[in-house]
């Protein structure tokens, strides 16, 4: 039985994973491209939240969950327009200024609209309970989270492998100076990847209101958690950064079955490992501009 | 394009995540003026959501007091900051009193604050009213004769839900799980509950603590559900409160989930339908008096929603604080702790009225247990609670559900 007990933890890791991840992508995508930490990346979690919560009064929570995020993709494509774009080439330290700024901002933003208190955020009673899985225990509501992440993450491989605009992003990664002789302006494709970046980043608020408590530090809270992942996965990779939310997922999982007072604690002793063995994270690549 | 060395990025980057962990300064500061009050409160972090309540209350009753020209003709000036945590709650108690001249100290909620502020408090001779920290032990083995205790102990909350429990059976011969905040709140709770299961024939089948950082609960549910208890109990505090309450809703197990600390802020960030069970509360705004109705009333005026009890103990605390200011005309500290050691009475918008205990410095006032109103009774998002029987009766003394002078290690250095 224990066994049993055991592998279900690394299942429901594996869930928690696909929600690490959704954040954690369009983080590392932006820094592959852009070469900016977006440490704003958690206030568009926290707006796609709010946002979702509020049209859910309006249009009801499916539709609610799917508007939230593209609205926040329209905040994005103007975040990169007017404020990202003039920090991909400054000193480091400016970007993380900026975005760590804008970070602070929203956060009051969201005090001075929706106030200070959290709000609450409820699911339709239709998506509560549980399903088991011959001997696994699942949250509905986390599978179907689970199938929409899943689809997302095909959606931007596809885009990334199969089509031109995924060759220029890739090609600007590796050597954006090619890209330029080439005759290609990358700004455009900038602005494409911080838009879906924060889209996702949004998309996980919205599907997460409903199970986590919605106050305005919220983007505080999962920015590290995303972050960790991104520096276990390996920056500028898609694949290191999935293996990575999924193992963090498993790792805590499995800590709190065995010491559930150090479940917090092993995500950053795992980053640790990782850093001391693989300084360029799991499956991080090299890349020329960063070296 | 300017290069940039990756190790660079990233340790900047860290140091940067971990800033924000920290929390982003919120500071309000009133405008000079003559008494000045030191008041802290948790802002950001898990806290937070409830300290914001707190603010608010505390802010009405400083401009009420100020509208109504002041105490003795000085107006209240009230500098009011995130705590943040304990050591930070300490160095900005310090600082208050020695920079910016606070006579007295008010507020906190987290009880590892409060615990810093106390010896703050002690060491600078200062008074400090804890209003919002309910840890059994800042007013037991910690008690110093300089801090106040405003909130119920968890103690009383344990024999507040413990009697409505008991009534429905829900304690004799019954297997529990509980989850624990881990820290001085959480584990002081957990010693409450101990004794009180061992006192009725409960088992305590398994205990999760809990680092105060979780969000995410799924792995402790799966734990639970291993265990399968008949009872699960909730000793967490601020938004872990909601956070488990939503994903316990959200599995939908089928083992009732009780808790020994709940604030109403909590239960309202939860959701109409997320939330049910018996959980204790120290006051909640549908309580029938006319003190509680026009505080209720002006409250909502002024802020557009109902005051949530955090509001209620610090607007409270403020207003008994002014009073006992006006009429020993002092702010000196041995005034003011004779004063409240005479055990006079304050009216506290509760049925009966409430008085500091003179060896222990608590407030001892009356508790209720409550249940949760079906969704479709909700007048509205905030009339969630249905307050069970005040605890105690009214034919017993208010000290029966406190701890008594052989349960409470409480020793003061005069």
């Amino acid at each position: 039985m224990q066994i049993v007990f055991l592998l279900e933890q690394v299942v429901n890791g594996l869930v928690l994973g696909g929600y690490y991840l959704l954040i954690a992508l369009g983080l590392s995508l932006i820094f592959s491209v852009g070469g900016v930490v977006n440490l704003a990346h958690g206030a568009f979690y926290a707006l796609g939240a709010y946002i979702s919560v509020q049209l859910t009064g309006y249009i009801g929570f499916g539709p609610a969950v799917a508007v939230s995020p593209l609205l926040v993709a329209l905040l994005g494509i103007l975040f990169e327009r007017y404020l990202l774009r003039r920090f991909y080439s400054a000193d480091p330290i400016l970007g993380l200024l900026v975005t760590f700024g804008l970070a602070m901002i929203v956060e009051q933003l969201i005090r001075i609209i929706w106030g200070a208190p959290p709000i609450s955020a409820i699911m339709p009673q239709a998506l509560k309970g549980s399903i088991i899985v011959g001997e696994f225990l699942f949250s509905r509501y986390r599978l179907i989270l689970l199938a929409i992440v899943a689809l997302v993450l095909l959606g931007l491989w596809l885009l990334l492998q199969r089509t031109s605009f995924g060759r220029v992003v890739r090609a600007g990664i590796q050597r954006p100076d090619m890209v330029a002789v080439l005759g290609i302006r990358l700004q455009p494709y900038m602005t494409t990847i911080v838009m879906l970046g924060v889209g996702m980043a949004a998309l996980g608020g919205a599907l997460f209101a409903p199970i986590t408590i919605v106050h305005p530090a919220m983007g505080a809270d999962v920015l590290i958690v995303a972050f960790v992942v991104v520096v276990i996965g390996g920056l500028g990779s898609f694949w290191g950064v999935v293996l990575a939310a999924l193992l963090v997922g498993v790792v805590r999982g499995v800590t709190i079955h065995f010491m559930p007072a150090a479940g917090e604690a092993s995500i950053y002793a795992l980053m640790f490992l990782v850093l001391l063995f693989r300084p360029r994270g799991l499956l991080g690549e090299r890349i020329e501009k960063f070296e | 394009m300017t290069s940039y060395n990756r190790r660079h990025v990233l340790k900047a980057s860290a140091a940067f995540a971990g800033a924000s962990a920290l929390g982003f300064p919120a500071i309000v500061r009133a405008q000079a003026s003559t008494i000045k009050i030191g008041h802290l409160v948790p802002l950001t972090g898990f806290l937070g959501a409830i300290g914001s309540y707190a603010q608010l209350g505390v802010k009405l009753a400083a401009e009420e007091i100020n509208e109504a020209g002041g105490i003795m003709g000085r107006k209240i000036d009230l500098i009011s900051e995130d705590s943040v945590n304990p050591a930070t709650a300490a160095n900005k108690a310090q600082r208050m009193i020695e920079q910016d001249g606070a006579a007295v100290l008010l507020g906190e909620i987290s009880s590892a604050s409060a615990l810093t502020i106390m010896q703050v408090a002690e060491r600078n001779k200062k008074v400090f009213f804890s209003t919002g920290a309910r840890s059994d032990a800042l007013r037991g083995k910690n008690c110093n004769r300089y801090s106040f205790h405003c909130d119920i102990p968890n103690t009383v909350m344990v024999n507040a839900v413990g009697t409505a429990l008991n009534q429905k059976g829900l304690v004799k011969g019954k297997k529990f799980v509980t989850l624990t905040a881990d820290y001085i709140f959480g584990h002081d709770l957990l010693k409450a509950a101990k004794s009180f299961f061992a006192a009725n024939d409960a088992t305590l089948i398994g205990d999760e603590l809990i680092a105060t950082d979780v969000t995410d609960f799924s792995p402790y549910l799966l734990k639970i559900r291993q265990a399968k208890p008949d009872v699960v109990c909730c000793n967490l505090a601020g938004n872990q409160v909601t956070n488990l309450v939503k994903q316990y809703a959200e599995f939908g197990f089928p083992y009732p989930l009780v808790g020994f600390n709940l604030n109403t802020g909590d239960a309202w960030a939860a959701g109409a339908g997320n939330l049910s069970g018996f959980w204790p509360t120290v006051w909640y705004h549908t309580l029938d008096n006319p003190a509680s109705k026009a505080f209720v009333a002006n409250f909502t005026k002024k802020y557009g929603k109902p005051p949530e009890n955090h509001a209620w103990i610090e607007y409270v605390t403020l207003k008994l604080l002014a009073q006992a200011i006006a009429d020993t005309k002092s702010t000196e500290s041995e005034a003011l702790i004779a004063h409240f050691e005479k055990e006079s009475q304050f009216d506290i918008m509760k049925a009966r009225k409430a008085y500091f205990r003179s060896w222990d410095h608590q407030l001892v006032q009356e508790a209720y247990p409550f249940t949760v109103k079906a969704k479709a009774d909700m007048k509205d998002q905030w009339d969630m609670l249905v307050l069970g029987d005040t605890v105690p009766v009214a034919s017993a003394p208010l000290e029966s559900i406190y701890p008594n002078k052989e349960q409470n290690p409480c020793a003061m250095k005069v």
